[in-house]
């Protein structure tokens, strides 16, 4: 049901490109380079998944990006300023950053706004107070932040899969297995069919546009700490445009824009193919990295085309008849 | 009516409502009953009040007065989620169901069965297969709702509230959009829920069908109730006849007024005209100076053939002829570059800019029709505004006052106002005094016979057979989307008009929908 062939196609998509890419640089073919791009595109996945629930619940939420550059700049700060512990700092972003999106989706529902103003709203108020906060890098040096960036399993193959990758495995999973397997999941895609029919049909709007809203920058601000470790300091100018890529990760995964289908599996080979095309471009060598945006930007339009065509064909010739004119 | 301790205790009472909205009564002190094990059909034109009072006795509507009972118990439900605690389901035609989900998932939703926080998804589905099993419904429950046809899914939102626990079932106009063997299939379960005891109220505009299942009928009229007969005990031409006509004695002497036949010129007439599944092919000529009137059932065929006529839906056959020229009508520019105005039935929406003042919506048409490059001034606009205000006495005579704030009589006049200023060869009035009070319908009946010695040519669709009889100098007659019967003269009333409508109408239901 929850649109299996969109997912299909982009699981195609990755293999294909992954098979022409080793094809050219065989090099890519190893557990290294996975390990690396699973480290590199942590923080992204575990903001994708988020946004998959927002977006099949028929929202969106461009937020996302801004807090994570929040949650850097507030984490970097709590360690090296403030003299708080890593955990309690980590705590009390998670615990801030859960409050704002449930904050977010207090004003959506109550106020019957659309999610794009509310969360644009969101972002430009996330990106500021971490400028309000600090407006240069904050390196951190807290001896926590070495040790999980120094942690890794070894893979066969020399590959490295390093503490962040695991954090994002784990959250995509769970995501998945939360979005397929309970009520909260059900509900979501009752959303993303309709709000007034869900709400007919007993669901708690309100109550389930707030708790989505409050997973979305709770993950966002996991994302953040993952950001953190990836690069050991926290920057207000972090994660820009990062709410834009997640969304393509989550449309080049098959997710409908409009709400109402997707998965979360197929948000992950989103930003794999992200991922892939980014480290295409690094063994290339001679590309600039911004080729990584154009290949993106023509994907999305290509899998947009391909939804339109596939929601075509699904809505097969209803006989019209009698109705209600004269 | 008054002792509710009949031998079959009614299980849903309504007594005595009434609802207002704004200044239009929408249902006056409406008495309705609705014993156990019953199919109660509840029959009436547009407008009569029918989804006005599904509304109000499923707390969709706050009811301005009146009671509503269940089981001798009263209700006042705020919602329809309210409504279905209390054991009242409604199934709309556009079913209230999620397409994106599974068939599962949609009886079940936000009542899954759990285990430790994870839905059982397997049980889910035994038990959804279970349910439509009871429907003599084998589906793949896993699908998405979507993938099944509009019957299935009408048959899933049926199981999904009689497994609510609903005694009361309410199915707005639920075969609108089945084919025969679907409506056989519905018929099946809806007997067998009424044996079960559960009470089904059956809106639907099908008489065929209504005359097929239902035990009982209810007619509703201007919001007003008319009777409640066995039906059994009531012939169709007497249901046609609660349904339209009114005190129908009086009626005909009103005819006399009408002028004699001239040898009038041909405005504009189409032969062999038709769409394939919208409407059959018919003939029809318009006259200057003669109103033409269309009666029939609502989904006759009425609006399709003023549509047609205007050109806001394409004919796939035959020819139309304006002042002896074949035309094309592709479109409603076509329309109005051939001087043809159209006053839709739907005025809110179709028809009327509620925010733009009286002036701008007179001036609408008009300014479409010169085009963008050619802006009509500021003192030409107020020129013509009032002129009309003046000529149809649109009150308040106010020509800034935005339209939503006028009465529907004064709306209606504003619309004719609109297409009077485009200097029109043919009116087309669909239902030009539905919703407006009665004061105000003897007026756009005036306005009707006034416009038409003028030498306009008028095409008007009326549910009320009377007033059709008062300015018609011919009338069409359709059944089942086809013209079948053509009256003029001293052929006209009210009699003639319910007869054609009636005739034979059990063999050609479904005919019109192939």
């Amino acid at each position: 049901m929850k649109g299996l062939p969109p997912v299909l196609i982009t699981a195609i998509v990755l293999v294909a490109g992954f098979a022409l890419c080793a094809m050219q640089f065989p090099n890519i073919a190893s557990t290294r380079v996975l390990g690396n791009l699973l480290t590199d595109n942590a923080f992204l996945g575990i903001v994708a998944t988020g946004m998959t629930f927002v977006i099949i619940s028929g929202g969106i939420d461009l937020s996302v990006g801004s807090v994570i550059g929040f949650t850097t700049v507030f984490v970097a700060l709590a360690i090296e300023r403030w003299g708080v512990p890593p955990l309690v700092a980590f705590v009390a972003i998670l615990a801030l950053s859960a409050a704002f999106g449930a904050a977010m989706g207090v004003v959506i529902h109550v106020f019957d706004l659309p999610p794009f103003i509310v969360t644009l709203a969101g972002m430009f108020l996330a990106r500021g107070a971490s400028f309000l906060l600090s407006t240069e890098s904050v390196p951190i040096t807290a001896p926590v932040y070495s040790t999980v960036s120094d942690f890794a399993l070894r893979m066969p193959g020399g590959g490295r899969l390093t503490a962040i990758a695991i954090i994002m495995l784990v959250i995509v999973i769970g995501g998945a297995l939360l979005l397929r397997l309970t009520r909260f999941g059900a509900n979501v895609y009752a959303l993303g069919g309709s709000r007034t029919t869900a709400s007919l049909m007993g669901v708690a709007v309100g109550k389930m546009t707030i708790k989505i809203y409050m997973l979305s920058s709770l993950l966002a601000g996991i994302a953040g700490i993952v950001f953190s470790f990836y690069t050991s300091a926290g920057y207000s100018l972090s994660a820009v445009g990062v709410e834009l890529d997640s969304i393509a990760a989550v449309v080049i995964g098959g997710t409908l824009l409009t709400g109402g289908q997707g998965s979360v599996i197929g948000t992950f080979l989103g930003v794999l193919i992200q991922g892939l095309i980014q480290t295409y471009i690094n063994f290339d060598g001679t590309l600039s990295s911004w080729w990584t945006k154009i290949a993106t930007g023509v994907l999305l339009f290509a899998f947009i085309a391909l939804q339109q065509g596939l929601v075509a064909l699904a809505r097969r010739p209803v006989v019209k008849s009698a109705g209600a004119a004269s | 009516m008054e002792n509710s301790s009949d031998p079959a205790s009614p299980l849903l009472e309504v007594r005595g409502i009434s609802k207002s909205f704004g200044a239009v009564r929408a249902l006056q002190e409406v008495d309705f009953t609705l014993r156990a094990g019953e199919i109660h059909a509840l029959l009436g034109e547009n407008g009569a009040g029918k989804s006005t009072l599904i509304k109000v006795i499923t707390g969709v509507f706050p009811r301005d007065a009146g009671i509503v009972r269940i089981g001798g118990e009263e209700v006042a439900p705020r919602s329809a989620k309210a409504a279905l605690g209390a054991g009242i389901a409604t199934v709309y035609q556009e079913v209230n169901l999620l397409p994106n989900l599974s068939v599962a998932q949609n009886l079940f939703l936000d009542r899954q069965p759990m285990r430790f926080g994870i839905v059982r998804e397997s049980e889910m589905r035994r038990r959804a297969k279970a349910l439509l099993a009871d429907f003599s419904l084998d589906v793949d429950v896993a699908a998405p709702l979507g993938n099944y046809s509009v019957a299935i899914q009408h048959v899933t939102a049926i199981a999904r509230a009689v497994d609510l626990s609903a005694r009361v079932l309410i199915l707005d106009e639920p075969t609108a959009s089945l084919d025969r063997h679907e409506v056989e299939i519905l018929f099946g379960i809806m007997r067998q829920l009424a044996q079960r005891g559960i009470g089904i109220v059956f809106v639907s505009h099908f008489l065929d069908q209504v005359y097929e299942i239902s035990d009982r009928i209810t007619v509703l009229r201007n919001g007003r109730l008319v009777g409640e007969r066995e039906t059994v005990s009531l012939p169709r031409l007497d249901l046609i006849r609660m349904m339209l006509g009114r005190e129908l004695a009086e009626t005909t002497s009103a005819r006399a007024s009408v002028t004699e036949h001239k040898a009038r010129e041909i405005c504009a007439s189409f032969e062999g005209y038709g769409k394939a599944g919208y409407i059959a092919p018919f003939n029809l000529e318009l006259r200057h100076g003669e109103v033409v009137g269309l009666a029939g059932l609502l989904g006759s065929g009425r609006t399709e053939t003023a549509r047609l006529v205007f050109g806001a839906e394409r004919a796939d056959r035959g020819q139309a002829t304006v002042e002896g020229a074949p035309v094309r009508l592709q479109s409603p520019r076509d329309g109005v570059r051939h001087g043809f105005g159209y006053c839709p039935e739907e005025r809110k929406t179709d028809g009327i800019v509620a925010e733009l003042s009286v002036r701008e919506n007179i001036v609408l048409a008009l300014q479409a029709k010169r085009g963008l490059h050619r802006p009509l001034s500021r003192r030409e606009q107020d020129e013509i505004a009032r002129r009309y205000i003046k000529m149809l006495d649109i009150r308040p005579a106010d020509p800034e006052r935005p339209v939503g704030l006028l009465s529907g009589g004064n709306q209606q006049k504003v619309l004719l106002a609109r297409w009077l200023a485009t200097s029109p060869r043919l009116l087309v009035l669909d239902e030009p005094t539905r919703g407006i009070d009665v004061g105000a319908h003897a007026e756009i009946i005036r306005l009707i016979r006034e416009l038409c010695d003028e030498g306009l040519a008028l095409l008007v669709i009326s549910s009320e057979l009377d007033e059709i009889v008062t300015y018609s100098d011919r009338v069409v007659v359709l059944r089942d989307r086809a013209h079948v019967e053509e009256l003029a003269g001293e052929a006209i009333d009210v009699g003639n008009i319910l007869a054609a409508i009636a005739a034979d109408g059990a063999a050609t239901a479904h005919e019109g929908r192939a």
